[in-house]
């Protein structure tokens, strides 16, 4: 038996040694499905720049990134809702919240014959609320003059899986609505009191897709991508601004990083700000103990951070400002 | 589960191989029945502050919110059983008239064959897919009628709008015909079971094949008829992909089928990767709550079963 046994053993031992002499570098991060598409695309694109990094990024939500981040079974973590100082406090290396990039939250909607919509703030948090039933209300109707608004219910559509887009979605509207903040809340998982739920961005695409009638908040990208009809939106200055990736810019540009460089532009002042964006973050630990493995991975995000924003547009995320570029790069720095 | 074996007879010389796959049995269905153990155990384990907290109100309160740490599971209680007893209720006859049709000899044994082939062949088809079918072509179906039936049929609550594609009706739908499989395939194998002689025995009388069907045949294999359908009903209450895919996720009461609605398994499915602190424990509670139920379904279904063996046995 225990001959037998040794054997095996020992072609293991051998493989691994040998494994272990090529040196690929494995780096594995977890968290939001949001940004997923983008960080996997990062990690295809530096392995070709590196071969022997290789990028492992598994989108399994931004709570459940946060958990594995800090049991520290994975290199890197990311979320949309970067981390609580709660939650920081109990990652025993330290954390470092890095923006990576950003995103915008879209009304999507489906109106047939209806090409633009104007959305005023008490419309946005009307429809959630359940206050506003019908497309053709006088609430909606006055912000769209020439517009013939249908005589059809409203379907709210929401995610029903908890989300870092319904965290940035229902702070702003928290932040807009007093009605809203006391009778539903910020969360990543809250319950509205109309509509129906989809699993996921892709969900909740289909469910305003499949229903004339149907309004659902989705990252701009999946609504850009499956070719939905998106809602100008009211911001703070008063004007409805179009959620394109200009406006969106535009709030980020304005946006006061913070020292912790966690921080939402929940209801954003600029004139042509567009409203909902949000950063998403990588975290990573203040400390790390293989040394090869902390500078792969400095080198990989400093890369994010800078050339890998290109590939942002073509995604439907929106490219970090100059500054916050600036802020995230000093703080990677301090990585160790 | 263990069927008895039989003693075996003294003897005198060492015979090791019997002995050890005595033991490897006995390890085997221990390690099952461990499993399903430490699986309890450890949801217990992890509801219990929930379960501390809000004790039994939890099934009778109607708030999910997690943000405001109030939960309460009555909603999806009730989706979950109003869901399968639908689905029952629309998959019972057509899977009781499958299973007769197939059991007779309506049909050249050929034919027979494919059917029941097809039949049976719905069972191997993944919960996803079901989903997705369900998204392009039941949803559509279902908002037109709900549409029409809202306007047309005033006044019932069971069908009150707003209508929505994903709905109570939707997903019980779906949920029929994922569960028509169990129904036929056990319905027909004691339909099958009935003893010729007990057939013969009508004809001879002078019953008509359908006087046969109602009043001899279908009697015998009552029990395992209800079997069937128990056991269908935990597969309908355990379904979790197809259904989360196709109601609605919505935590709020309503008559209306039209409505969304939520059962235990779509709401774990949907909350558990996000959720943290007491929403962990929360769901936790709720999955034990599922497994309660389930567990009752299939052992009320294993208990009539064995009676149906018991009440045949005796005829043949």
């Amino acid at each position: 038996m225990k001959t037998k046994l040794t054997l095996p053993l020992a072609a293991l031992v051998a493989i691994v040694a040998a494994g272990s002499t090529v040196q690929a570098q494995q780096l594995s991060g977890a968290g939001a499905t949001f940004p997923a598409p983008l960080y996997q695309r990062w990690g295809a694109e530096y392995s070709k720049l590196h071969p022997s990094i290789q990028v492992n990024y598994q989108s399994v939500g931004s709570g459940a990134g946060v958990k594995n981040f800090t049991a520290g079974v994975v290199d890197f973590g990311a979320s949309d809702a970067a981390m609580t100082d709660a939650e920081m406090a109990k990652v025993t290396n330290g954390v470092v919240l890095i923006p990576a990039t950003a995103g915008e939250i879209v009304y999507a909607y489906n109106l047939p014959g209806v090409e633009s919509l104007n959305l005023s703030r008490e419309a946005m948090a009307g429809i959630y609320l359940g206050t506003i039933t019908k497309w053709n209300d006088p609430l909606i109707a006055k912000d769209n003059a020439g517009v013939t608004l249908p005589n059809l219910p409203i379907q709210a559509s929401y995610r029903s899986d908890g989300s870092g887009t319904t965290f940035v979605f229902t702070q702003h509207l928290s932040a807009i609505s007093p009605e809203f903040a006391d009778q539903i809340g910020a969360d990543k998982s809250v319950t509205f009191p109309v509509g129906v739920g989809g699993k996921g961005n892709e969900g909740v695409t289909a469910l305003v897709q499949q229903a004339p009638g149907a309004v659902g908040y989705v990252e701009y990208g999946y609504a850009k991508n499956n070719g939905l009809k998106m809602a100008n939106l009211q911001n703070k200055s008063g004007n409805f601004v179009s959620p394109n990736l200009e406006n969106a810019a535009a709030t980020l540009a304005n946006v006061v990083m913070p020292e912790n460089l966690r921080v939402w532009p929940v209801d954003p002042e600029g004139p042509n700000d567009y409203p909902i964006v949000s950063f998403t973050w990588l975290m990573l630990n203040k400390k790390y103990k293989d040394a090869a493995k902390v500078k792969a991975l400095k080198e990989f995000v400093a890369w994010g951070l800078t050339d890998g924003q290109t590939f942002s547009e073509e995604l439907g995320y929106v490219p970090l400002p100059a500054p916050v570029v600036e802020k995230a790069q000093a703080a990677l720095a301090t990585v160790q | 589960m263990s069927a008895q074996i039989p003693e075996t007879p003294p003897i005198t010389e060492v015979r090791v191989g019997p002995d050890i796959f005595r033991v490897l049995c006995w390890l085997a269905s221990a390690s099952a029945v461990a499993v399903l153990g430490w699986i309890i155990f450890e949801i217990v384990a992890e509801a219990y502050p929930a379960i501390s907290k809000f004790g039994l109100g939890f099934l009778t309160s109607s708030a999910w919110v997690p943000n405001r740490e109030n939960f309460g599971v009555l909603p999806f209680i009730v989706g979950t059983a109003a869901s399968s007893f639908i689905a029952i209720l629309l998959a019972f006859p057509l899977g009781l008239a499958i299973a007769i049709f197939l059991s007779e000899n309506f049909l050249p044994p050929p034919v027979r064959q494919l059917i029941r082939f097809v039949v049976e062949m719905l069972a191997a088809i993944p919960s996803v897919v079901y989903g997705l079918w369900g998204i392009f072509v039941v949803i559509p179906l279902v908002r037109e009628f709900g549409n029409w039936a809202v306007v047309n049929l005033p006044g019932v609550p069971l069908l009150s709008g707003p209508a929505y594609g994903n709905s109570m009706l939707t997903a019980s739908l779906v949920l029929a015909l994922m569960i028509l499989p169990t129904i036929t395939a056990i319905s027909r194998n004691s339909l099958t079971a009935v003893p010729k002689t007990l057939r013969e025995g009508a004809y001879a009388l002078g019953a008509t094949r359908w006087e046969a069907i109602l009043g001899v045949i279908l009697p015998t294999a009552a029990p395992g008829v209800v079997a069937a359908t128990i056991l269908a009903l935990g597969r309908a209450m355990g379904e979790t992909m197809a259904v989360a895919m196709l109601i609605g996720n919505s935590s709020r009461l309503s008559w209306s089928l039209l409505s969304p609605g939520g059962t235990l398994a779509g709401l774990l499915a949907n909350q558990f990767g996000e959720a943290d602190g007491l929403q962990v424990s929360a769901l936790m509670y709720a999955a034990l709550i599922l497994v309660v139920i389930t567990l009752g379904v299939n052992l009320i279904g294993e208990v009539v079963l064995r009676y149906t063996q018991k009440q045949t046995a005796g005829i043949r």
